[in-house]
């Protein structure tokens, strides 16, 4: 079963003006994006930060560090922010061809460039 | 079952589509995947040329990582107001939709107001668009990347507008839904510019 569907809420979080007919989805509460926001927030705290230590760029440690952040920034935010985990799998097949066709396009120009061999 | 932290929402009027899933909805993550190829062209293009520029100014000489690094603060705060301003909007509360609409307006505009400072001082150190090949690829990507976020400030302006007249309430949360993706999009760009354009360093 596809995760977003129509159903009533069986909780009294939705006011009582909610239209009875219609389609319900499950999001995360405002707190939860709250808590999202401020694991974010640090998290570019933190990329800021390793930019700045002169050990992380001798140990060549910067680019798989920012990597890596930048990697769990997008996906709190496609993910929580915009519902890819609570929706139907639909919306996440078409936006990771998009990743997909942007990722070959990518390997595909820098091959041409030979950027790998330089 | 409900999961912790998650909360069950108003989304839209019931419509019958063929996938059984809203078809504007579709629309804008079909949309938002031929954006990524936009982007995706136009950060390569960047990576491909980074470090081949012959005369100067260079990424070192002009980028101040402070000054982007609040920017990027800014723009990721104004994801947080987006998501509260659709879940005011799932509730029926228009009045704290509004607020958190236009804080999210305000956040974009600031966003966009940096970068114009940004370009001016880069231009005044002398760092034209046809300067270099540095100077070509991170006007056209970042430039790009400005224009939507414009775009997304008058989607959100308009949504504001619209909930005094009363043609944007509850039944209508799924169009600031559709405005809060595209919005999120501008802000996931601006994780992978953020980091590839101004933390990766390079050489002259």
């Amino acid at each position: 079963m596809e995760p977003t569907e129509t159903m009533q809420p069986s909780e009294h979080e939705v006011r009582t003006t909610a239209p009875h007919h219609g389609r319900w989805a499950r999001h995360p509460s405002p707190k939860e994006y709250v808590r999202i926001a401020i694991v974010l927030a640090l998290i570019t705290a933190a990329e800021v930060a390793v930019y700045y230590i002169d050990w992380i760029h001798e140990n060549d440690l910067l680019i798989p560090l920012l990597f890596l952040f930048a990697l769990i920034k997008f996906s709190l935010v496609v993910l929580w922010f915009m519902h890819l985990r609570f929706d139907s799998r639909t919306y996440a097949r078409f936006f990771v061809m998009g990743i997909a066709g942007a990722l070959t396009l990518y390997v595909a120009v820098l091959l041409m460039f030979r950027t790998f061999a330089s | 079952m409900q999961e912790r932290g998650t909360i069950h929402v108003y989304e839209s009027e019931h419509e019958t589509t063929s996938t059984g899933l809203p078809n504007v909805k579709l629309a804008i993550w079909l949309f938002l995947a031929s954006d990524v190829l936009l982007f995706g062209a136009l950060i390569t293009s960047y990576v491909v040329y980074r470090g081949r520029s012959v005369v100067g100014p260079y990424p070192s000489d002009v980028f101040d990582i402070p000054f982007t690094s609040v920017s990027s603060f800014v723009l990721l705060a104004s994801s947080l107001t987006m998501v509260l301003a659709l879940a005011a909007t799932q509730r029926g509360d228009m009045g704290r939709a509004r607020l958190w609409l236009l804080a999210t307006a305000l956040l974009g505009m600031a966003f966009v107001g940096g970068q114009v400072y940004e370009f001016t001082t880069f231009y005044e150190e002398g760092l034209g668009l046809t300067t270099n090949v540095f100077a070509t690829t991170f006007y056209v990507l970042t430039g790009f990347h400005g224009t939507h976020v414009t775009v997304g400030i008058l989607m959100l302006l308009t949504l504001f507008t619209l909930s005094f007249t009363g043609r944007i309430g509850q039944k209508d949360a799924m169009s600031v839904e559709m405005v809060g993706l595209y919005w999120h999009f501008v802000d996931i760009v601006w994780i992978v510019i953020f980091t590839i354009v101004y933390l990766i360093p390079t050489g002259p």
